[in-house]
């Protein structure tokens, strides 16, 4: 039986069936994370020996029919800025190089009641700042598509892990773009709700206002499955919306006859790599082929998104990380003299470049004399971005975007020119922005062999919406598996 | 218009982040910092006079609790992870000379 | 002629609330316990972790400003207040600075039979930091979460007193009013109620204010007092030497009577406030406002002008026993029981207020219940017992509420009205007093008040003091 091969939801029916068992599962992914993992180096900890505990329990569980639901005893990667109770988070970061939760994140904790089995954490941009999980301390994580490539970022530890059949699925966050840009570059589909559907409540914040947690696996259903059990309006966080439909499953049909399909124009101009803008505009041509009615119109406001946004984010990222300064946990300096050396040096030691660059950004941004002239006019974008997004779905139900620029760089491509990286997060940034939800999904790969991602934009709480245009694509197009997969799947059966 | 960063607001900034910065690092902050003002600057292209600054898209409000103590002692769990403890407390350099 | 100054003064109060649970999270607010013990993930700052607010910080806050005569804010924020500092886990107050929950209220106060107004400019809400232990021994500090989140109401005056005496005037009527209103107990020594003084000198007459700098640390009316006169007389000091006063933020040591400033190079004071991306606005509608002004008490100015139409007593007993909500309590509640409201006041004034002071205690700390009062006035005014026994039997409910009725009867206090009783005794100390005896009947008075005296003496004070005088007077014609 190909074990890793399957989507989470064919592996959580054969469970169900008992055709095999949680254990089953949990093993064969380890034995893939034994094949790849020194390859593709997707995870920061790999917790077997208590992914193997917990899937004994689950299947317990699941025998006496108290756990019957389509994710039980089906493995999970948490990205590493998941708080999970005992367990290893370290946002792949050294200032966190020791810390262990005392409890474990609501996201993961509902996947948890759910029956999930968490198998480690996976490697991401040092606190999701940076879009090609590089600036991890802990070592960059390679694409399985090409080794010389990045996975992206800055959940690319997921999206790798996922690709690379080292788990099922994984949890991501996106802040502006750090699910749907890994996701593209990794040909996994990967989904950011719309902001306070998923509790933020364990998730360590990088830009509060526009962090929010979302799925990446192989394929649209089980993205709708695993978000499903995901969103719940949490009393914890504050920012947590109730909302009238949690059914994302109804919305799984391959049907988009009279669906309204906008274009965003001023996405196509310079900058749009040539092969990565033809296989989107001939996604779109599936869309209309099947009934949708695709039109181009001009979104406006595409070249502010990334200024208001490096402004809110650095902004709130410079407060959200004060917090780490040697007194409660993590890394402290070992000599020092004094208060402010102490935290001085512990936090200069524990953060790196990419981190330190946007804490002094938006300290200065906050800075008396700054606030008005930087903080409040970024936020004031964002609201007329906000406006712009509305007026467009005044008239379309879902946008059809490109989910990057290009395809993946190549490692050591991008970190020396950080306006140029930030640049790449052209079409996702604006959609965090407006708290809109998107998905990436894999419509075919460059001449290089490297996948392209198309981006699918909803209105707010229109996550139904974006799960059926997304669906009925899939359904003209058989999941692709990286080279690095297929090699290995065939040494085993040779074996 | 470009944007020039003199060494004292670095250092200004530093103590501000609690940062320190060996002297290629401040080089590197200043010239990342001109160059992400500039690019912020084109913002102010843009014509923002009456809206509303919005922290949150969306009209929530009144999220509240109510006053009912629900945690015990959580003394073992909050000291889990100190650098540095002593009876009970997290141990720091002395705050007042 | 050395130049006149006028200081002129305006304050930040900070009072921590009386709720049960933390402002952001549902940690007890208890004072005291073991270091770390109300402690959680939110009120230590721990990654991840999320603050919610607490419905009754803001009905307390809204109470207070509506008490002060403020304008409640409608749409309402927090924001955070950025600053490195150990007893601040997150590294950020999570304060209000641009939409604070209240604006431009006023309180009355009167020092030296003037009264005037002192401005309220706003009133925020915010948490409380955690507590530093110093350890002298190996130049370290020890941190203690207890206290952080303790839901606290800062309330920024204009700057409009001119003495110490105004200043604590202003804060023993914002004590009254949040008293009153249950939000807070207001102790100044246990850091339930804190005062930053912030305080500049001008020549009289100038239309200036000087420049102004803020006192911290002052944890008692007299430390506010000495600290506003060694304040003011620094700076008169500086400025006839020809030098400026820096404004700066200035730490009071009461033990040596001198403040020194807190600055630091590490300090820049730049806080970087914005809007709190973890919490969302709040909105407050009129009918919120209706039901915290229904639900408000009534407070001293209110019923100092009830007293006046309801009760016939004196001005300035009104105002004693008002001073402090729990006494005005007693004194309404035993009135009703014994509808003697002039005994009850006497009660409160003399011995209530010779006991309080002897035992060195507050008002709110009085443990008797009024039915005991009003019940000992009965038993006085009835004749049951006499002055002096009443007095003995009301040390006793104070000190341990006892029912005075089941405490008299127990130990044989009752007055004795037995006449023959007494003709056995009055002819006894008659018998054995024949100098008195002579002294009265030859014009001296005070010979007769000797034998009351001996014959009180003689019933273990229990007779009737009235009567014995009479029977004595008839005896010895």
């Amino acid at each position: 039986m190909d074990i890793t091969g399957m989507t989470a939801v064919e592996l959580g029916k054969r469970i169900q069936k008992r055709e095999l068992s949680a254990v089953d599962a949990v093993k064969a992914y380890l034995a893939q994370i034994d094949q790849v993992e020194a390859l593709v180096h997707g995870f920061v900890t790999v917790d077997r020996e208590g992914a193997v505990k917990r899937a004994e329990t689950v299947q317990k569980k699941i025998d006496d029919g108290t756990l019957a639901g389509p994710l039980a005893g089906v493995p999970a990667a948490i990205k590493d800025n998941l708080c999970t109770k005992g367990m290893l988070t370290t946002c792949s970061s050294r200032i966190l190089e020791n810390f262990k939760p005392t409890f474990t994140a609501e996201a993961v904790k509902r996947l948890e009641n759910a029956g999930a089995v968490v198998i480690g954490k996976t490697n991401m941009d040092e606190f999701a700042m940076g879009s090609t999980t590089e600036t991890s301390y802990f070592g960059v994580t390679r694409n399985p598509w090409d080794l010389e490539h990045v996975p992206g970022g800055s959940s690319g530890g997921s999206c790798a892990a996922v690709a690379a059949e080292e788990c099922p699925y994984a949890l991501g966050s996106d802040t502006g773009g750090s699910i749907r840009q890994p996701s593209s570059f990794c040909g996994v589909v990967g989904i950011k709700p719309t902001y306070g559907t998923v509790s933020r409540y364990g998730l360590i914040a990088y830009g509060s206002s526009l962090d929010q947690i979302g799925p990446i696996a192989k394929d649209v259903t089980d993205c709708a499955v695993i978000l499903e059990t995901l969103a719940a309006c949490d009393r914890k966080d504050s920012t947590s919306m109730p909302r009238e439909n949690y059914d994302f499953r109804g919305a799984l049909v391959d049907d988009v006859k009279g669906m309204k399909i906008g274009i965003p124009q001023d996405y196509f101009i310079e900058g749009l790599d040539k092969e990565v803008k033809e296989h989107i505009l001939r996604a779109a041509a599936v869309l209309k082929e099947k009934g949708a009615a695709v039109e181009e119109f001009d979104l406006s406001l595409v070249q502010y998104a990334i200024p208001a946004y490096y402004v809110i984010a650095s902004a709130e990222a410079s407060s959200n990380l004060s917090r780490f300064d040697g007194v409660k946990y993590g890394y402290r300096t070992s000599e020092y003299e004094g208060l402010h050396q102490m935290y001085k040096k512990s936090r200069s030691e524990g953060f790196g470049a990419e981190v330190k660059r946007r804490i002094m950004l938006g300290s200065f941004v906050l800075s008396s004399g700054y606030y008005d002239a930087y903080y409040l006019k970024a936020l004031r974008t964002k609201a007329l971005i906000k406006q712009a997004f509305d007026k467009a779905f005044e008239k379309y139900d879902v946008i059809l975007a490109p989910a990057a620029p290009t395809t993946a760089p190549e490692l050591g491509a991008s970190l020396n020119d950080p306006l140029k990286m930030y640049l790449g997060d052209i079409y996702t940034i604006s959609v965090n922005l407006a708290g809109l939800p998107g998905i990436s999904i894999p419509v075919g790969t460059d001449s290089k062999g490297l996948p392209v991602g198309m981006q699918i934009i909803a209105s707010c709480f229109d996550e139904a919406k974006l799960f059926r245009a997304a669906y009925a694509y899939e359904q003209t197009k058989a999941y692709e598996r990286p080279r690095l997969v297929k090699e290995t799947r065939k040494e085993r059966r040779e074996r | 218009m470009a944007n020039k960063i003199s060494d004292e607001v670095i250092e200004y900034v530093s103590i501000l982040a609690k940062l320190e910065l060996t002297e290629q690092e401040k080089k590197d902050a200043k010239a990342d910092m001109e160059k992400m003002l500039d690019y912020i600057d084109t913002l102010n292209e843009l014509d923002t006079d009456g809206i509303e600054p919005v922290s949150h898209v969306f009209p929530v409000h009144n999220v509240f609790r109510d006053d009912i103590v629900l945690n015990g002692d959580g003394s073992g769990d909050t000291l889990a992870n100190a650098p540095l403890e002593k009876d009970n407390s997290f141990k720091v350099p002395k705050t007042i000379g | 002629m050395a130049k006149q100054y006028e200081t002129v003064i305006g304050l930040e109060v900070h009072v921590e609330l009386a709720t049960k649970t933390k402002i952001f999270c549902s940690c007890s607010t208890q004072f005291g316990g073991a270091p770390n013990t109300h402690t959680c993930p939110v009120c230590t700052g721990m990654p991840g972790s999320l603050p919610v607010l607490n419905r009754q910080v803001v009905e307390y806050a809204m109470a207070i400003g509506l008490a002060a005569n403020c304008e409640i804010t409608r749409v309402c924020k927090f924001d955070r207040k950025n600053y490195f500092y150990p007893d601040n886990p997150q590294n950020y107050q999570i304060s209000q600075l641009y939409l604070p929950i209240a604006r431009n209220g006023y309180v009355e106060i009167g020092t030296g039979g003037t009264r005037k107004r002192v401005r309220i400019h706003e009133m925020h809400m915010e948490e409380d930091a955690g507590k530093l232990v110093h350890d002298e021994w190996d130049d370290t500090s020890l941190v203690d979460y207890n206290r952080s989140g303790v839901p606290l109401v800062e309330i920024v005056s204009e700057p409009d007193m001119r003495s110490a005496d105004e200043v604590i005037a202003y804060l023993e009527k914002l004590r009254m009013i949040i008293q009153y209103l249950g939000a807070s107990d207001c102790k100044l020594q246990e850091g339930s109620m804190r005062a930053d003084v912030n305080l500049s000198v001008r020549e009289t007459g100038a239309k200036e204010f000087g420049t102004r700098t803020e006192m911290k640390n002052l944890n008692s009316f007299k430390a506010i007092a000495r600290a506003i006169e060694g304040e003011r007389n620094r700076q008169i000091e500086l400025l006839s030497e020809g030098k400026k006063v820096i404004q700066e933020t200035r730490r009071w040591d009461d033990n040596k009577e001198a403040s020194y400033a807190m600055r630091s190079k590490e300090d820049a004071q730049d806080y970087r406030y914005f809007p709190d991306p973890d919490l969302v606005p709040i909105i407050i509608s009129d009918e919120w406002i209706e039901r915290v002004k229904r639900n408000q008490p009534e407070l001293r100015d209110e019923k100092l002008k009830r007293y006046k139409k309801e009760f016939d007593i004196p001005q300035y007993d009104a105002e004693i026993i008002t001073a402090s909500r729990h006494m005005a309590e007693l004194f309404e509640r035993a009135s009703a029981l014994c509808g003697k409201p002039k005994k009850v006041s006497n009660w409160l004034m003399v011995e209530t207020m010779r006991l309080l002071k002897e035992k060195n205690m507050e008002p709110e700390e009085l443990a008797f219940s009024p039915e005991n009062l009003a019940g000992l006035i009965e038993l006085a005014e009835n004749g049951t017992i006499n002055s002096s026994v009443a007095k003995e039997v009301f040390e006793k409910i104070f000190t341990d509420n006892v029912n005075p009725v089941e405490y008299t009867e127990k130990h044989g206090l009752k007055t004795v009205n037995d006449e023959k009783e007494l003709l056995k005794v009055l002819e006894k100390v008659i018998a054995e007093n024949p100098q008195a005896v002579v002294d009265y009947r030859g014009g001296k008075e005070k010979a007769l008040g000797a034998l009351v005296g001996q014959t009180m003496k003689a019933m273990k004070g229990k007779a009737n003091p009235g009567m014995v005088n009479k029977k004595l007077r008839e005896i010895l014609q």
